[in-house]
């Protein structure tokens, strides 16, 4: 162990991470949450900024960062609107990861490099309405004809999709062989045959686009598969346990955000003829939320940390994913509580974030799929 | 075509402004931050820089911590930063600043298409006159409050934002331009900026780098060259709180009349 300072670099991506939230995502948060839609010109200058594509090489047109300066972009705008989170985390860590860990170098040119140079924005379709947590039970098919792919079937809940350019599909070639038979291919906006349907309303992240996918003999060329066929299943739960870093660290900024409106909120509230902030049970309660927020953002570091450095770092992955979306649901309930009416209403951001942080439960893994991992590897 | 940038880091006057016993800026205790004229002059360079490729270089003088400011105006996408720190400068005034900083100018070469550009003023000393004296002292034109340039050739149109109206200026480069807040919108760094910005040239420039030019003598730099004294130092009374009458009926213009006329305004 050597220290636990950033480097200079990763201090000034902070900063920046900071600033760019505080200016440009704060003041549309609450209308793109009641209006359940992303802004245009934000998603723009997030490309601009390259907020897309932080942990890719400079040579592939990436921003030349690592995991851990992602993370830290992914908790400082989770603070401020974990909706432009997700969308960066889903694009980042899923769609772009697919091509960039099993990609040709041909693809990687052709498809990777718009993603991560500012140009296009993609989305990673692995959900379908009877494959969640079981994601082998994935029922679109692709089968060869020719040199394409005819690719047939229905996703859900698929982020970004709404306005992605690029779409990672996971398709089933080969049936009996199950998830050995799962192929993963990489679509273009506007294919024959690809819809996209509305965003599905949702209880949060409501600013993100979630919509429904339906592919009715979509002809896919053959040199869109990426890797081999049958690569499919691994490939989707390898761009998922890198995911999960990011959903960790998003669950840190929700906590963060949260915390940050708690402390300015209770040294004005006055209550009994003084600031509940002079209370020991606000005191207390702000103490347990900081604890545990701080614990859960070293365990993501750690992750990040981990897959810069090429360790093994699914379980740390999962476990830091599994307890920071925990403590994310928590801190963010305290956080209500400690508001009380006005917590409830929709005058200040903190229900909004409790609203938000229930999906980090949920998504990229459930907790209970986390519990798998985790305690899967344990008991090898 | 090159463009310098003279930049300042300051104290954040926007939040509490911590005075010692002596009067002077605690300046430990508040967020240093580039002074906000100062990052409008870095944005109109970086535009021109989009438009002509032209390269661009901010400098500053200041203790070795002010590094980092210049890294950051690099990741803006500043070409090479320079530093001009030593003892000998520390203490400077308007005046001496502007003699060292004029020396660090004509260090780094004045072309006939660069341009030097400053913020009008910084928000701690709000004089204003660092960026005059340099052009004064290098035999340039200058135009000052600028909020608007557009180049063509080594023609520089520039309007000036005066108090009561516009003025509007051609100027042959070289030549000194400050920059006001009305003149653009600073940009972020951007992530690549900042992983690249390690990589770009930061150079000190000391006593001794500057020490052979006719400007950088012991009698008009650093604290014993400056003319300026300081009397005294304090903070303004607080204004009292603001009036609003909202209306635009006989009613409201009788009552403002009459609230003037009961301070004995009118």
């Amino acid at each position: 162990m050597v220290d636990f300072k950033l480097t200079q670099e990763q201090e000034m991506a902070r900063k920046m991470f900071q600033q760019f939230a505080e200016e440009e995502i704060k003041p549309l948060v609450r209308d793109m949450d009641e209006a359940e839609e992303f802004d245009f010109e934000l998603l723009a200058k997030m490309h601009k900024y390259g907020l897309m594509g932080i942990p890719y090489p400079k040579e592939y047109g990436g921003q030349g960062g690592n995991v851990l300066t992602y993370a830290l972009g992914m908790e400082e705008v989770s603070k401020i609107d974990p909706s432009v989170g997700i969308t960066i985390s889903v694009h980042t860590s899923l769609c772009c990861s697919c091509i960039y860990e099993y990609g040709s170098e041909e693809q990687k040119q052709t498809y990777l490099r718009p993603l991560i140079d500012g140009t296009k924005t993609g989305c990673f379709g692995l959900t379908e309405p009877n494959a969640g947590t079981d994601a082998g039970g994935v029922l679109t098919t692709a089968v060869k004809d020719g040199d394409e792919y005819v690719l047939n079937g229905q996703k859900v809940f698929i982020t970004n999709s709404g306005f992605a350019d690029t779409f990672v599909i996971f398709a089933m070639t080969d049936k009996s062989l199950g998830t050995k038979g799962m192929s993963a291919f990489i679509l273009d906006k506007g294919m024959p045959g690809l819809e996209v349907s509305k965003n599905i309303p949702r209880m949060g992240i409501r600013a993100s686009q979630n919509c429904e996918i339906a592919m009715m003999d979509v002809r896919v060329p053959a040199d869109r598969l990426i890797a081999k066929e049958g690569m499919g299943y691994k490939i989707g739960m390898g761009a998922l346990a890198g995911g999960r870093i990011g959903i960790g660290a998003q669950a840190v900024g929700i906590a963060q955000g949260a915390i940050n409106e708690t402390v300015k909120y209770v040294k004005e509230r006055k209550q009994f003829g003084k600031t509940i902030s002079k209370f020991q049970n606000t005191q207390f309660k702000l103490a347990e939320m900081q604890v545990k927020t701080d614990a859960a953002r070293l365990m993501v570091w750690r992750a990040a940390v981990g897959k810069d450095n090429g360790e093994a770092y699914a379980p740390m992955a999962a476990a830091c994913k599994l307890f920071a979306s925990e403590v994310a649901n928590e801190v963010t309930r305290l956080a209500v509580q400690l508001f009380g009416g006005y917590g409830y209403s929709r005058e200040y951001p903190v229900e909004k974030l409790m609203r938000d942080a229930k999906i980090t439960e949920i998504y990229e893994g459930t907790s209970e799929a986390m519990k798998m991992i985790v305690g899967g590897g344990m008991l090898k | 075509m090159k463009i310098i940038v003279c930049v300042k880091q300051v104290p954040d006057t926007s939040g509490k402004v911590a005075v010692n016993p002596d009067g002077t800026l605690n300046r430990a205790s508040m967020q240093a931050i580039v002074n906000p004229d100062d990052m409008n002059a870095v944005e109109a360079a970086l535009k021109l820089k989009d438009e002509t490729g032209c390269r661009v270089i901010v400098v500053t003088m200041g203790p070795p911590p002010a590094m980092g400011m210049l890294r950051e105006l690099m990741a803006m996408g500043a070409d090479e930063g320079v530093l001009v720190s030593a003892r000998e400068f520390g203490g400077s005034d308007t005046y001496a600043t502007s003699q060292i900083l004029s020396a660090a100018i004509k260090k780094l070469g004045i072309e006939d298409d660069d341009i030097i550009m400053c913020g009008r003023q910084a928000i701690d000393g709000d004089t204003a006159q660092v960026g005059p004296q340099i052009a004064e002292k290098l035999g340039l034109p200058q135009i000052t409050y600028a909020a608007d340039i557009k180049k063509e050739g080594e023609t520089i149109t520039v309007k000036r934002m005066l108090e009561d109206g516009y003025m509007t200026i051609k100027v042959k480069t070289p030549c000194l331009l400050t920059c006001i807040k009305e003149l653009n919108a600073p940009r972020y760094m951007s992530v690549r900026g900042i992983f690249d910005c390690m990589d770009k040239p930061l150079e000190t420039y000391t006593y001794e780098t500057l020490k052979d030019d006719p400007l950088i003598d012991l009698a008009t730099i650093g604290l014993k060259g400056s003319p300026t004294n300081i009397f005294k130092s304090f903070t303004p009374p607080a204004k009292g709180a603001g009036m609003m009458l909202e209306g635009d009926d006989r009613d409201t213009c009788d009552k403002l009349a009459g609230l003037l006329s009961a301070k004995h305004i009118i």
